[in-house]
Protein backbone atom coordinates (compact mmCIF):
# COMPACT_ATOMS: atom_id res chain seq x y z
CA UNK A 1 0.00 0.00 0.00
CA UNK A 2 2.76 2.40 1.01
CA UNK A 3 4.64 1.32 -2.11
CA UNK A 4 1.65 2.20 -4.24
CA UNK A 5 1.32 5.67 -2.73
CA UNK A 6 5.05 6.29 -3.09
CA UNK A 7 5.16 5.25 -6.72
CA UNK A 8 2.02 7.20 -7.53
CA UNK A 9 3.48 10.20 -5.76
CA UNK A 10 6.67 9.93 -7.79
CA UNK A 11 4.74 10.03 -11.07
CA UNK A 12 2.70 13.00 -9.87
CA UNK A 13 5.91 14.80 -8.90
CA UNK A 14 7.43 14.24 -12.34
CA UNK A 15 4.24 15.42 -14.01
CA UNK A 16 4.22 18.55 -11.85
CA UNK A 17 7.80 19.25 -12.91
CA UNK A 18 6.81 18.75 -16.54
CA UNK A 19 3.73 20.92 -16.37
CA UNK A 20 4.84 23.69 -14.01
CA UNK A 21 6.40 25.87 -16.73
CA UNK A 22 3.40 25.44 -19.00
CA UNK A 23 1.01 26.19 -16.14
CA UNK A 24 2.86 29.41 -15.39
CA UNK A 25 2.55 30.54 -19.00
CA UNK A 26 -1.15 29.69 -19.04
CA UNK A 27 -1.87 31.44 -15.71
CA UNK A 28 0.05 34.56 -16.63
CA UNK A 29 -1.71 34.78 -19.96
CA UNK A 30 -4.64 36.16 -17.97
CA UNK A 31 -2.86 39.22 -16.71
CA UNK A 32 -1.73 42.28 -18.61
CA UNK A 33 1.73 42.70 -17.15
CA UNK A 34 4.57 43.00 -19.64
CA UNK A 35 6.93 40.97 -17.48
CA UNK A 36 6.16 37.33 -16.80
CA UNK A 37 5.74 36.54 -13.13
CA UNK A 38 4.21 39.86 -12.27
CA UNK A 39 0.50 39.50 -11.49
CA UNK A 40 -1.37 42.72 -12.12
CA UNK A 41 -4.91 41.44 -11.80
CA UNK A 42 -7.10 39.29 -14.00
CA UNK A 43 -7.59 40.45 -17.55
CA UNK A 44 -8.21 38.95 -20.96
CA UNK A 45 -6.46 41.89 -22.60
CA UNK A 46 -3.74 39.68 -24.12
CA UNK A 47 -6.33 37.51 -25.85
CA UNK A 48 -8.31 40.42 -27.26
CA UNK A 49 -5.22 42.22 -28.47
CA UNK A 50 -3.99 39.01 -30.09
CA UNK A 51 -7.11 38.87 -32.23
CA UNK A 52 -7.91 42.54 -32.67
CA UNK A 53 -4.60 43.33 -34.33
CA UNK A 54 -3.47 45.38 -31.37
CA UNK A 55 -0.46 43.13 -31.21
CA UNK A 56 2.58 43.87 -33.28
CA UNK A 57 1.75 43.04 -36.86
CA UNK A 58 4.77 40.75 -37.20
CA UNK A 59 3.40 38.08 -34.84
CA UNK A 60 0.20 37.69 -36.83
CA UNK A 61 2.31 37.64 -39.95
CA UNK A 62 4.56 34.91 -38.52
CA UNK A 63 1.52 32.88 -37.51
CA UNK A 64 0.12 33.17 -41.01
CA UNK A 65 3.42 32.12 -42.58
CA UNK A 66 3.61 29.12 -40.25
CA UNK A 67 0.20 27.87 -41.31
CA UNK A 68 0.69 28.48 -45.02
CA UNK A 69 4.06 26.72 -45.00
CA UNK A 70 2.76 23.82 -42.90
CA UNK A 71 -0.31 23.35 -45.11
CA UNK A 72 1.60 23.43 -48.39
CA UNK A 73 4.39 21.22 -47.02
CA UNK A 74 1.95 18.69 -45.54
CA UNK A 75 -0.18 18.47 -48.70
CA UNK A 76 2.79 18.11 -51.05
CA UNK A 77 4.67 15.65 -48.85
CA UNK A 78 1.54 13.52 -48.40
CA UNK A 79 1.04 13.34 -52.17
CA UNK A 80 4.71 12.74 -52.90
CA UNK A 81 5.03 10.28 -50.03
CA UNK A 82 1.96 8.29 -51.11
CA UNK A 83 3.14 7.95 -54.70
CA UNK A 84 6.63 7.10 -53.48
CA UNK A 85 5.44 4.48 -50.98
CA UNK A 86 3.30 2.71 -53.59
CA UNK A 87 6.23 2.72 -55.99
CA UNK A 88 8.81 1.60 -53.44
CA UNK A 89 6.60 -1.22 -52.24
CA UNK A 90 6.51 -2.64 -55.74
CA UNK A 91 10.30 -2.60 -56.13
CA UNK A 92 12.52 -5.61 -55.68
CA UNK A 93 14.12 -6.22 -52.28
CA UNK A 94 17.57 -4.71 -52.92
CA UNK A 95 16.37 -1.43 -54.39
CA UNK A 96 13.65 -1.19 -51.77
CA UNK A 97 16.20 -1.53 -48.99
CA UNK A 98 18.47 1.08 -50.55
CA UNK A 99 15.67 3.64 -50.85
CA UNK A 100 14.44 2.92 -47.33
CA UNK A 101 17.96 3.50 -46.05
CA UNK A 102 18.18 6.94 -47.69
CA UNK A 103 14.62 7.65 -46.54
CA UNK A 104 15.73 7.14 -42.94
CA UNK A 105 18.60 9.62 -43.13
CA UNK A 106 16.56 12.81 -42.62
CA UNK A 107 14.68 11.12 -39.77
CA UNK A 108 17.85 10.15 -37.89
CA UNK A 109 19.81 13.29 -38.74
CA UNK A 110 19.68 16.12 -36.21
CA UNK A 111 17.64 19.09 -37.43
CA UNK A 112 20.66 21.35 -37.43
CA UNK A 113 22.50 19.10 -39.88
CA UNK A 114 19.47 18.86 -42.15
CA UNK A 115 19.15 22.64 -41.99
CA UNK A 116 22.79 23.34 -42.77
CA UNK A 117 22.96 20.76 -45.55
CA UNK A 118 19.91 22.27 -47.26
CA UNK A 119 21.30 25.75 -46.71
CA UNK A 120 24.48 24.71 -48.52
CA UNK A 121 22.39 23.18 -51.31
CA UNK A 122 20.46 26.41 -51.92
CA UNK A 123 23.61 28.49 -51.65
CA UNK A 124 25.52 26.35 -54.16
CA UNK A 125 22.62 26.40 -56.59
CA UNK A 126 22.39 30.14 -56.23
CA UNK A 127 18.73 30.04 -55.19
CA UNK A 128 17.78 33.08 -53.17
CA UNK A 129 16.22 31.97 -49.92
CA UNK A 130 12.72 32.78 -48.82
CA UNK A 131 9.25 31.26 -48.87
CA UNK A 132 10.10 28.79 -51.62
CA UNK A 133 13.22 27.38 -49.94
CA UNK A 134 11.53 27.02 -46.55
CA UNK A 135 8.66 25.10 -48.14
CA UNK A 136 11.06 22.89 -50.12
CA UNK A 137 13.09 22.21 -46.99
CA UNK A 138 9.97 21.32 -45.01
CA UNK A 139 8.80 18.97 -47.75
CA UNK A 140 12.27 17.41 -47.70
CA UNK A 141 12.18 16.50 -44.01
CA UNK A 142 8.43 15.70 -43.79
CA UNK A 143 8.06 13.31 -46.75
CA UNK A 144 10.20 10.51 -45.23
CA UNK A 145 7.80 10.41 -42.27
CA UNK A 146 4.82 10.15 -44.63
CA UNK A 147 6.49 7.27 -46.48
CA UNK A 148 7.18 5.56 -43.15
CA UNK A 149 3.58 5.86 -42.01
CA UNK A 150 2.15 4.50 -45.29
CA UNK A 151 4.59 1.59 -45.77
CA UNK A 152 3.18 -0.74 -43.06
CA UNK A 153 -0.29 -0.41 -44.59
CA UNK A 154 0.99 -1.56 -47.96
CA UNK A 155 2.90 -4.43 -46.39
CA UNK A 156 -0.20 -5.60 -44.52
CA UNK A 157 -2.35 -5.40 -47.63
CA UNK A 158 -3.29 -8.60 -49.38
CA UNK A 159 -1.67 -8.29 -52.85
CA UNK A 160 -4.21 -10.68 -54.34
CA UNK A 161 -6.98 -8.10 -54.05
CA UNK A 162 -5.17 -5.78 -56.44
CA UNK A 163 -4.48 -8.64 -58.86
CA UNK A 164 -8.10 -9.73 -58.63
CA UNK A 165 -9.27 -6.24 -59.54
CA UNK A 166 -7.03 -6.30 -62.61
CA UNK A 167 -8.29 -9.77 -63.57
CA UNK A 168 -11.86 -8.54 -63.30
CA UNK A 169 -11.10 -5.86 -65.87
CA UNK A 170 -10.17 -2.83 -63.83
CA UNK A 171 -7.49 -0.60 -65.33
CA UNK A 172 -4.42 -0.13 -63.13
CA UNK A 173 -5.61 3.40 -62.30
CA UNK A 174 -9.05 2.11 -61.28
CA UNK A 175 -7.48 -0.56 -59.13
CA UNK A 176 -5.32 2.11 -57.56
CA UNK A 177 -8.27 4.34 -56.77
CA UNK A 178 -10.67 1.64 -55.64
CA UNK A 179 -8.33 -0.82 -53.92
CA UNK A 180 -5.00 0.60 -52.87
CA UNK A 181 -5.90 4.16 -51.89
CA UNK A 182 -8.76 3.15 -49.54
CA UNK A 183 -6.48 0.57 -47.97
CA UNK A 184 -3.68 3.03 -47.20
CA UNK A 185 -5.88 6.02 -46.35
CA UNK A 186 -5.33 5.79 -42.56
CA UNK A 187 -1.58 5.87 -43.16
CA UNK A 188 -1.98 8.88 -45.43
CA UNK A 189 -4.02 10.71 -42.81
CA UNK A 190 -1.58 10.05 -40.00
CA UNK A 191 1.30 10.95 -42.33
CA UNK A 192 -0.41 14.23 -43.16
CA UNK A 193 -0.99 15.06 -39.49
CA UNK A 194 2.61 14.16 -38.66
CA UNK A 195 3.97 16.31 -41.51
CA UNK A 196 1.76 19.23 -40.49
CA UNK A 197 2.82 19.16 -36.84
CA UNK A 198 6.49 18.63 -37.70
CA UNK A 199 6.40 21.62 -40.00
CA UNK A 200 4.64 23.85 -37.45
CA UNK A 201 7.08 22.80 -34.76
CA UNK A 202 10.22 23.16 -36.80
CA UNK A 203 12.81 25.70 -35.86
CA UNK A 204 16.28 24.48 -36.84
CA UNK A 205 15.60 23.82 -40.52
CA UNK A 206 13.58 27.01 -40.96
CA UNK A 207 16.21 29.29 -39.47
CA UNK A 208 18.82 28.10 -41.94
CA UNK A 209 16.60 28.33 -45.01
CA UNK A 210 14.47 31.45 -44.45
CA UNK A 211 17.00 33.82 -45.97
CA UNK A 212 17.64 37.40 -45.01
CA UNK A 213 14.43 39.01 -46.21
CA UNK A 214 12.87 38.68 -42.78
CA UNK A 215 10.56 35.75 -43.44
CA UNK A 216 9.48 34.61 -39.97
CA UNK A 217 7.55 31.59 -38.81
CA UNK A 218 6.25 31.30 -35.28
CA UNK A 219 9.39 29.57 -33.97
CA UNK A 220 11.87 31.93 -35.58
CA UNK A 221 9.75 34.85 -34.40
CA UNK A 222 9.84 33.56 -30.81
CA UNK A 223 13.58 33.05 -31.10
CA UNK A 224 14.24 36.55 -32.41
CA UNK A 225 11.87 37.96 -29.82
CA UNK A 226 13.51 36.15 -26.92
CA UNK A 227 16.97 37.19 -28.04
CA UNK A 228 15.89 40.82 -28.00
CA UNK A 229 15.33 40.27 -24.30
CA UNK A 230 11.59 40.40 -23.80
CA UNK A 231 8.88 38.03 -24.82
CA UNK A 232 5.87 39.62 -26.51
CA UNK A 233 3.21 39.22 -23.79
CA UNK A 234 0.66 38.12 -26.38
CA UNK A 235 2.75 34.99 -26.94
CA UNK A 236 1.54 33.72 -23.56
CA UNK A 237 -2.04 33.91 -24.79
CA UNK A 238 -1.07 32.30 -28.08
CA UNK A 239 0.80 29.43 -26.38
CA UNK A 240 -2.18 28.79 -24.14
CA UNK A 241 -4.50 28.62 -27.14
CA UNK A 242 -2.10 26.26 -28.95
CA UNK A 243 -1.96 24.04 -25.87
CA UNK A 244 -5.75 23.83 -25.65
CA UNK A 245 -6.09 23.07 -29.37
CA UNK A 246 -3.45 20.34 -29.09
CA UNK A 247 -5.16 18.78 -26.06
CA UNK A 248 -8.53 18.74 -27.84
CA UNK A 249 -6.99 17.27 -31.02
CA UNK A 250 -5.16 14.59 -29.04
CA UNK A 251 -8.33 13.61 -27.20
CA UNK A 252 -10.18 13.29 -30.52
CA UNK A 253 -7.38 11.29 -32.14
CA UNK A 254 -7.05 8.98 -29.15
CA UNK A 255 -10.79 8.51 -28.89
CA UNK A 256 -10.93 7.56 -32.57
CA UNK A 257 -7.98 5.21 -32.23
CA UNK A 258 -9.57 3.50 -29.23
CA UNK A 259 -12.84 3.12 -31.10
CA UNK A 260 -11.10 1.69 -34.15
CA UNK A 261 -9.15 -0.76 -32.01
CA UNK A 262 -12.39 -1.88 -30.40
CA UNK A 263 -14.04 -2.32 -33.78
CA UNK A 264 -11.10 -4.32 -35.09
CA UNK A 265 -11.24 -6.51 -32.01
CA UNK A 266 -14.93 -7.17 -32.52
CA UNK A 267 -14.38 -8.03 -36.17
CA UNK A 268 -11.66 -10.42 -35.13
CA UNK A 269 -14.05 -12.03 -32.67
CA UNK A 270 -16.73 -12.42 -35.32
CA UNK A 271 -14.26 -14.01 -37.70
CA UNK A 272 -13.15 -16.52 -35.10
CA UNK A 273 -16.78 -17.30 -34.25
CA UNK A 274 -17.55 -17.85 -37.92
CA UNK A 275 -14.56 -20.10 -38.27
CA UNK A 276 -15.68 -22.11 -35.30
CA UNK A 277 -19.20 -22.46 -36.68
CA UNK A 278 -17.78 -23.64 -39.97
CA UNK A 279 -15.84 -26.31 -38.23
CA UNK B 1 2.04 5.85 -76.91
CA UNK B 2 0.50 2.71 -75.51
CA UNK B 3 3.80 1.55 -74.10
CA UNK B 4 4.24 4.93 -72.42
CA UNK B 5 0.88 4.57 -70.68
CA UNK B 6 1.86 1.09 -69.65
CA UNK B 7 5.17 2.34 -68.32
CA UNK B 8 3.55 4.98 -66.13
CA UNK B 9 0.85 2.69 -64.83
CA UNK B 10 3.43 0.26 -63.52
CA UNK B 11 3.63 0.92 -59.83
CA UNK B 12 7.40 0.67 -59.54
CA UNK B 13 7.70 3.60 -61.94
CA UNK B 14 6.04 5.69 -59.26
CA UNK B 15 9.10 5.49 -57.06
CA UNK B 16 11.18 7.45 -59.59
CA UNK B 17 10.09 11.00 -58.64
CA UNK B 18 10.89 10.30 -55.00
CA UNK B 19 14.27 8.77 -55.83
CA UNK B 20 15.17 11.95 -57.71
CA UNK B 21 13.79 14.03 -54.84
CA UNK B 22 15.84 12.11 -52.26
CA UNK B 23 18.95 12.48 -54.38
CA UNK B 24 18.56 16.25 -54.62
CA UNK B 25 17.38 17.02 -51.10
CA UNK B 26 19.09 14.36 -48.99
CA UNK B 27 22.12 12.85 -50.69
CA UNK B 28 23.52 15.91 -52.48
CA UNK B 29 23.20 18.23 -49.44
CA UNK B 30 25.08 15.74 -47.26
CA UNK B 31 27.82 15.45 -49.88
CA UNK B 32 27.93 19.24 -49.97
CA UNK B 33 28.68 19.33 -46.24
CA UNK B 34 31.67 17.10 -46.89
CA UNK B 35 32.79 19.11 -49.90
CA UNK B 36 32.57 22.41 -48.03
CA UNK B 37 34.31 20.94 -44.98
CA UNK B 38 37.37 19.96 -46.99
CA UNK B 39 37.62 23.24 -48.86
CA UNK B 40 39.45 26.41 -47.96
CA UNK B 41 37.76 29.73 -48.57
CA UNK B 42 39.27 30.01 -52.05
CA UNK B 43 37.83 26.66 -53.08
CA UNK B 44 40.85 24.35 -53.08
CA UNK B 45 41.11 21.13 -51.10
CA UNK B 46 42.45 21.69 -47.60
CA UNK B 47 42.36 20.38 -44.07
CA UNK B 48 42.61 23.92 -42.68
CA UNK B 49 39.11 23.83 -41.18
CA UNK B 50 39.91 20.78 -39.09
CA UNK B 51 43.30 22.16 -38.08
CA UNK B 52 41.51 25.31 -36.97
CA UNK B 53 39.12 23.24 -34.86
CA UNK B 54 41.95 21.43 -33.11
CA UNK B 55 44.12 24.51 -32.63
CA UNK B 56 41.33 26.81 -31.53
CA UNK B 57 40.71 25.94 -27.89
CA UNK B 58 37.37 27.70 -27.79
CA UNK B 59 35.57 25.51 -30.33
CA UNK B 60 37.17 22.30 -29.05
CA UNK B 61 36.27 23.18 -25.46
CA UNK B 62 32.68 23.92 -26.45
CA UNK B 63 32.61 20.57 -28.17
CA UNK B 64 33.78 18.66 -25.10
CA UNK B 65 31.52 20.70 -22.82
CA UNK B 66 28.51 19.90 -25.04
CA UNK B 67 29.24 16.20 -24.90
CA UNK B 68 29.48 16.49 -21.11
CA UNK B 69 26.14 18.29 -20.86
CA UNK B 70 24.54 15.72 -23.17
CA UNK B 71 25.94 12.86 -21.05
CA UNK B 72 24.72 14.41 -17.78
CA UNK B 73 21.29 15.05 -19.31
CA UNK B 74 21.09 11.47 -20.55
CA UNK B 75 22.10 10.02 -17.18
CA UNK B 76 19.60 12.17 -15.26
CA UNK B 77 16.92 11.17 -17.75
CA UNK B 78 17.67 7.48 -17.12
CA UNK B 79 17.67 7.94 -13.33
CA UNK B 80 14.38 9.87 -13.38
CA UNK B 81 12.77 8.07 -16.28
CA UNK B 82 13.45 4.42 -15.51
CA UNK B 83 11.48 4.31 -12.24
CA UNK B 84 8.62 6.16 -13.91
CA UNK B 85 8.56 3.70 -16.80
CA UNK B 86 8.77 0.78 -14.36
CA UNK B 87 5.87 2.06 -12.24
CA UNK B 88 3.81 2.66 -15.36
CA UNK B 89 4.48 -0.83 -16.68
CA UNK B 90 3.11 -2.27 -13.43
CA UNK B 91 0.02 -0.04 -13.42
CA UNK B 92 -3.33 -0.85 -14.95
CA UNK B 93 -3.15 -0.55 -18.71
CA UNK B 94 -5.77 2.19 -19.07
CA UNK B 95 -4.18 4.32 -16.32
CA UNK B 96 -0.73 3.75 -17.75
CA UNK B 97 -1.87 4.81 -21.22
CA UNK B 98 -3.34 8.01 -19.83
CA UNK B 99 -0.22 8.88 -17.84
CA UNK B 100 2.06 8.11 -20.79
CA UNK B 101 -0.07 10.45 -22.87
CA UNK B 102 0.29 13.11 -20.19
CA UNK B 103 4.05 12.70 -20.38
CA UNK B 104 4.06 13.06 -24.15
CA UNK B 105 1.55 15.91 -24.35
CA UNK B 106 4.02 18.75 -23.63
CA UNK B 107 6.06 17.53 -26.61
CA UNK B 108 3.38 18.96 -28.86
CA UNK B 109 4.13 22.48 -27.76
CA UNK B 110 6.86 24.29 -29.63
CA UNK B 111 10.30 23.58 -28.15
CA UNK B 112 11.09 27.28 -27.88
CA UNK B 113 7.83 28.05 -26.09
CA UNK B 114 8.57 25.22 -23.66
CA UNK B 115 12.08 26.52 -23.14
CA UNK B 116 10.83 30.04 -22.52
CA UNK B 117 8.33 28.57 -20.07
CA UNK B 118 11.27 27.02 -18.22
CA UNK B 119 12.98 30.40 -18.17
CA UNK B 120 9.75 31.85 -16.80
CA UNK B 121 9.65 29.19 -14.08
CA UNK B 122 13.20 29.99 -13.01
CA UNK B 123 12.43 33.71 -13.01
CA UNK B 124 9.26 33.06 -11.05
CA UNK B 125 11.10 31.05 -8.40
CA UNK B 126 13.89 33.66 -8.33
CA UNK B 127 16.47 31.08 -9.40
CA UNK B 128 19.48 32.19 -11.43
CA UNK B 129 19.78 31.17 -15.07
CA UNK B 130 22.91 29.26 -15.98
CA UNK B 131 24.21 25.73 -15.96
CA UNK B 132 21.53 24.47 -13.58
CA UNK B 133 18.78 25.97 -15.69
CA UNK B 134 20.40 24.53 -18.82
CA UNK B 135 20.42 20.97 -17.46
CA UNK B 136 16.91 21.31 -16.04
CA UNK B 137 15.68 22.61 -19.38
CA UNK B 138 17.33 19.77 -21.29
CA UNK B 139 15.95 17.11 -18.94
CA UNK B 140 12.55 18.78 -19.07
CA UNK B 141 12.59 18.78 -22.87
CA UNK B 142 13.85 15.24 -23.39
CA UNK B 143 12.67 13.15 -20.39
CA UNK B 144 9.56 11.86 -22.21
CA UNK B 145 11.81 10.43 -24.93
CA UNK B 146 13.47 8.29 -22.26
CA UNK B 147 10.31 7.17 -20.48
CA UNK B 148 8.42 6.11 -23.58
CA UNK B 149 10.79 3.49 -25.08
CA UNK B 150 11.62 1.97 -21.67
CA UNK B 151 7.93 1.76 -20.82
CA UNK B 152 7.24 0.10 -24.16
CA UNK B 153 9.83 -2.61 -23.60
CA UNK B 154 8.85 -3.23 -19.96
CA UNK B 155 5.21 -3.39 -20.86
CA UNK B 156 5.72 -6.02 -23.57
CA UNK B 157 7.98 -8.10 -21.34
CA UNK B 158 6.87 -11.68 -20.82
CA UNK B 159 5.58 -11.71 -17.24
CA UNK B 160 6.07 -15.45 -16.86
CA UNK B 161 9.85 -14.87 -16.83
CA UNK B 162 9.47 -12.86 -13.63
CA UNK B 163 7.22 -15.51 -12.13
CA UNK B 164 9.69 -18.20 -13.07
CA UNK B 165 12.50 -16.29 -11.35
CA UNK B 166 10.34 -15.92 -8.26
CA UNK B 167 9.44 -19.60 -8.27
CA UNK B 168 13.10 -20.48 -8.49
CA UNK B 169 13.72 -18.53 -5.30
CA UNK B 170 15.01 -15.16 -6.47
CA UNK B 171 14.52 -12.25 -4.10
CA UNK B 172 12.67 -9.23 -5.51
CA UNK B 173 16.00 -7.44 -5.86
CA UNK B 174 17.48 -10.36 -7.77
CA UNK B 175 14.43 -10.54 -10.01
CA UNK B 176 15.00 -6.93 -10.91
CA UNK B 177 18.77 -6.97 -11.39
CA UNK B 178 18.97 -10.37 -13.08
CA UNK B 179 15.77 -10.46 -15.14
CA UNK B 180 13.85 -7.21 -15.52
CA UNK B 181 16.75 -4.80 -15.96
CA UNK B 182 18.73 -6.82 -18.53
CA UNK B 183 15.56 -7.44 -20.52
CA UNK B 184 14.76 -3.72 -20.56
CA UNK B 185 18.17 -2.86 -22.03
CA UNK B 186 16.86 -2.34 -25.60
CA UNK B 187 14.46 0.30 -24.28
CA UNK B 188 17.25 2.07 -22.40
CA UNK B 189 19.43 2.01 -25.50
CA UNK B 190 16.79 3.59 -27.71
CA UNK B 191 16.06 6.06 -24.92
CA UNK B 192 19.73 7.02 -24.85
CA UNK B 193 19.66 7.54 -28.60
CA UNK B 194 16.56 9.68 -28.42
CA UNK B 195 17.96 11.86 -25.61
CA UNK B 196 21.69 12.02 -26.30
CA UNK B 197 21.48 12.78 -30.02
CA UNK B 198 19.11 15.75 -29.78
CA UNK B 199 20.84 17.20 -26.70
CA UNK B 200 24.20 17.18 -28.43
CA UNK B 201 22.82 19.02 -31.44
CA UNK B 202 20.59 21.62 -29.78
CA UNK B 203 21.15 25.27 -30.21
CA UNK B 204 18.89 28.17 -29.24
CA UNK B 205 17.70 26.26 -26.15
CA UNK B 206 21.04 26.82 -24.43
CA UNK B 207 21.14 30.47 -25.41
CA UNK B 208 17.73 31.13 -23.93
CA UNK B 209 18.33 29.17 -20.74
CA UNK B 210 21.66 30.76 -19.90
CA UNK B 211 21.10 34.32 -21.13
CA UNK B 212 23.63 33.53 -23.83
CA UNK B 213 26.37 32.86 -21.25
CA UNK B 214 26.98 29.21 -22.03
CA UNK B 215 27.61 28.16 -25.58
CA UNK B 216 26.98 24.65 -26.86
CA UNK B 217 28.44 23.09 -29.97
CA UNK B 218 25.24 23.61 -31.97
CA UNK B 219 25.38 27.33 -31.23
CA UNK B 220 29.00 27.48 -32.42
CA UNK B 221 28.02 25.84 -35.71
CA UNK B 222 25.07 28.16 -36.17
CA UNK B 223 27.16 31.27 -35.45
CA UNK B 224 29.79 30.26 -38.00
CA UNK B 225 27.20 29.62 -40.69
CA UNK B 226 25.44 32.90 -39.92
CA UNK B 227 28.69 34.82 -40.08
CA UNK B 228 29.45 33.49 -43.53
CA UNK B 229 32.10 30.99 -42.38
CA UNK B 230 30.43 28.22 -44.35
CA UNK B 231 33.49 26.06 -44.77
CA UNK B 232 34.37 26.03 -41.09
CA UNK B 233 30.69 25.57 -40.17
CA UNK B 234 30.47 22.61 -42.54
CA UNK B 235 33.59 21.08 -40.97
CA UNK B 236 32.05 21.43 -37.49
CA UNK B 237 28.81 19.88 -38.79
CA UNK B 238 30.80 16.97 -40.16
CA UNK B 239 32.41 16.46 -36.74
CA UNK B 240 28.95 16.41 -35.16
CA UNK B 241 27.75 13.93 -37.79
CA UNK B 242 30.68 11.65 -36.99
CA UNK B 243 29.87 11.73 -33.25
CA UNK B 244 26.26 10.90 -34.00
CA UNK B 245 27.29 8.15 -36.38
CA UNK B 246 29.49 6.60 -33.69
CA UNK B 247 26.69 6.82 -31.12
CA UNK B 248 24.20 5.15 -33.40
CA UNK B 249 26.67 2.42 -34.37
CA UNK B 250 27.37 1.78 -30.70
CA UNK B 251 23.69 1.65 -29.78
CA UNK B 252 22.77 -0.34 -32.89
CA UNK B 253 25.10 -3.20 -32.14
CA UNK B 254 23.89 -3.51 -28.57
CA UNK B 255 20.22 -3.44 -29.49
CA UNK B 256 20.27 -5.90 -32.35
CA UNK B 257 17.95 -8.31 -30.58
CA UNK B 258 14.77 -6.47 -31.41
CA UNK B 259 15.62 -3.20 -29.70
CA UNK B 260 14.09 -1.18 -32.49
CA UNK B 261 10.66 -2.05 -31.20
CA UNK B 262 11.27 0.39 -28.39
CA UNK B 263 11.57 3.28 -30.80
CA UNK B 264 7.97 3.69 -31.79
Amino acid sequence: MIKKILSGGYLVLLLIMLYAPIAIIAIFSFTESKVLGNWTGFSTELYTSLFSGGVRYSLVDALQNTFIIATVAAVVSTLLGTIAAIGIHDLRYGKRRAINFVNNIPILNPDIITGISLFLLFVSLGISQGYMTVILAHIAFCTPYVVLSIMPRLVQMNPNIYEAALDLGATPMQAMRRIIIPEIRPGMISGFILAFTLSIDDFAVTIFTNGTDGLQTLSTYIYADARKGGLTPELRALSTIILIVVVVLLIIVNYRAARQAKRAEEQQKQVTIKNRVRR
Amino acid sequence: MNSLVKYFSRRRTWSIPYVIFLAIFVVVPLILIMVYAFQSNDGGFSLANFEKFINQPEAANTFIYSIGIALITTIICIILGYPAAYILSRAQLSTARLVVMLFILPMWINVLVRTLATVALFDFMRLPLGEGALIFGMVYNFLPFMIYPIYNVLQKMDHSLIEAAEDLGATPRQVFTRVVFPLSMPGIVSGIMMVFMPTISTFAISELLTMNNIKLFGTTIQENINNGMWHYGAALSLIMLIIIGITSLFTDSSSEDGGNEGLL
